[in-house]
């Protein structure tokens, strides 16, 4: 598989792996029997992401997307962080094979789950503000899936 | 190390380094000893010799005679040409049926689907937890219009081997065809046609310190076969096309030197493999073995590490220059693991986190133990970042792991 030095990096050096104790806002997305899944966990005080980690079972691309998108909402307005599209992730990693497009793909997906999660967690309805999700477990929409 | 600089290669099952001797018997054939085997003056006699010679070498570590070997390009080619030309042949006779295991290559299982598609009727074997089929299992599938059984002699991700001889007795009493792809297994275990009921067999000369190009069919004296490529009257009408000679003085070369060399390289890679199976599989929690833990070449190492997955593992082992594969998807661009490893019954989860190590004749036990030691490094780095194995280590998710 040919990775960009970007894709490397962040999969070698992955950025905010772990998990935070104090998340208010938890997405997993992806099967582990369709060979990835990425688990988001977000702090988020006032509207903005203080904190983010995650966790990713999967290829390098899986987990290189997850890091490279943790990066890109540290720190944003949870609408800046709804706007983070796979396309981004894509362009940031310097570009993604083609059977590898799905990653960004799922790490678009992660980062939405965790924020309806937050939203639910306050009471609040996520789907006018996130929009539906895919199916987060459907093989289909998996890493690696072209 | 390997002489890919700094390079650990411990993918031997893949495709291994022409050997220097190898090489050496291949050069004169190139530029200077260059006639065409068909042509009747001094130098196309000249390399017909060198082909003669090497069906001779082909034939001695098969223990049949040098008229029962065809060289064609690549085992690939040996199995379609078996295969759909015996299918071919026999509907004639309303024989529509065949017989094969849910773990071959790809070249005997597509070519399966191919005549599939044409209306023959294929019965899958399926294996046991090791990957084994057994012969009763063949007996049973057996029917009156079977034209031919083929089952892989060695399993190129898993290394079970299968019980040839019995199988070839099942077939020979019921008057069928008996194939076998042993394109993992010449040159690593002892072969014998005769002994172990074999009618035709295919392999490959890359797979033993060969180069890449050239394959062989042994086909038992009297069976027909139809050609798959037709032209000229090379291999004695059966297989057209101006002969690989350089290629083909390789593949001779190859198989006598392994032939030659194979107890004590076997000796050599079964200490080799069983270190490694057991440093892992006792350093390491939750990684289990795939395939038989002896029924199996003496150079293959699968491992399942539970809670990662393959690619990622391959990665981390190449930035350290070692050279290994996985039954992986994600690895290989389809959406599918391995379906050798699934047949075998392993969950999809398991089957992403496989890890296959092949060994090699040059392999030492420094370069093993390297790989060890990354691997030792990078499966727990893979499963800290892993939410599948955490949830394990939590009890959160039970194993899979059997």
């Amino acid at each position: 598989m040919q990775y960009s030095a970007k894709v490397m990096d962040h999969f070698s050096n992955p950025r905010n792996v772990g998990e935070l104790a104090d998340a208010n806002g938890v997405g997993e997305v992806g099967n582990p029997a369709c060979g990835d899944i990425m688990k988001m966990y977000l702090r988020i005080e006032n509207g903005v992401i203080e904190e983010v980690k995650f966790k990713t079972f999967g290829c390098g691309a899986a987990i290189a997307t997850s890091s490279i998108a943790t990066e890109m909402i540290k720190g944003k307005p949870i609408d800046e962080a709804l706007r983070l599209s796979n396309k981004a992730v894509i362009e940031a990693l310097d570009g993604l094979p083609p059977v590898k497009i799905h990653c960004s793909v799922l790490a678009e997906q992660a980062v939405k789950a965790a924020i309806s999660d937050y939203y639910q967690r306050q009471g609040v309805d996520p789907l006018p503000i996130v929009g539906k999700l895919a199916d987060p477990h459907a093989c289909e929409g998996g890493c690696c899936t072209g | 190390m390997n002489s890919i600089t700094n390079t650990i290669y411990l993918d031997h099952a893949a495709t291994t380094p022409v050997s220097a001797e190898v090489l050496s018997a291949m050069l004169p054939y190139f530029c200077n000893r260059y006639g065409n085997p068909s042509s009747n003056y001094g130098p196309g006699q000249q390399a017909k010799q060198a082909v003669e010679h090497a069906r001779a070498q082909v034939a001695a570590a098969l223990g049949c005679t040098p008229q029962e070997i065809f060289f064609t390009s690549c085992g690939s080619e040996s199995d379609n040409w078996v295969i759909k030309s015996t299918a071919h042949r026999l509907a004639a006779e309303g024989k529509r049926h065949l017989i094969t295991t849910a773990i071959e290559h790809h070249a005997v299982l597509h070519s399966m689907a191919a005549l599939e598609k044409e209306g023959f009727t294929v019965t899958y074997l399926p294996v046991d937890r090791y990957g084994l089929v057994t012969a009763q299992q063949v007996q049973k599938a057996l029917r009156p219009d079977t034209a031919l059984v083929t089952v892989m002699y060695a399993n190129n991700e898993i290394g079970t081997i299968q019980p040839i001889a019995e199988i070839g007795a099942v077939c020979q009493r019921a008057g069928v065809l008996f194939h076998t792809d042993a394109v993992q297994a010449v040159g690593a275990v002892p072969i014998d046609v005769h002994t172990q009921n074999i009618d035709a067999l295919s392999l490959s000369a890359h797979k033993f310190n060969g180069p890449k190009g050239v394959g062989a069919l042994y086909l038992k004296q009297g069976t027909p076969l139809p050609s798959l490529i037709d032209g000229g009257a090379q291999e004695s009408g059966r297989r057209a096309g101006t002969e690989n000679v350089a290629g083909i003085v390789g593949l001779g070369a190859a198989i006598e030197f392994a032939t030659a060399q194979l107890a004590e390289k076997a000796k050599k890679l079964t200490a080799l493999r069983d270190d490694v199976i057991h440093t892992l599989t006792t350093a390491l929690p939750n990684v289990a073995l795939n395939g038989h833990p002896t029924l199996r070449l003496p150079n293959n190492v699968n491992l399942s590490f539970e809670g990662i997955e393959g690619e990622g593992m391959l990665m981390l082992l190449d930035m350290r220059g070692i050279c290994a594969s996985t039954g992986s998807a994600c690895a290989s661009g389809s959406l599918d693991p391995s379906h050798v490893l699934l047949a075998t019954g392993l969950p999809h989860e398991i089957a992403h986190g496989s890890l296959r190590l092949s060994f090699g004749a040059q392999s030492t036990l420094q370069e093993a133990q390297i790989a060890c030691e990354a691997l030792l490094d990078i499966v727990p780095r893979l499963r800290a970042m892993s939410p599948v194995w955490g949830d394990i280590l939590t009890g959160k998710k039970a194993s899979l792991l059997r």
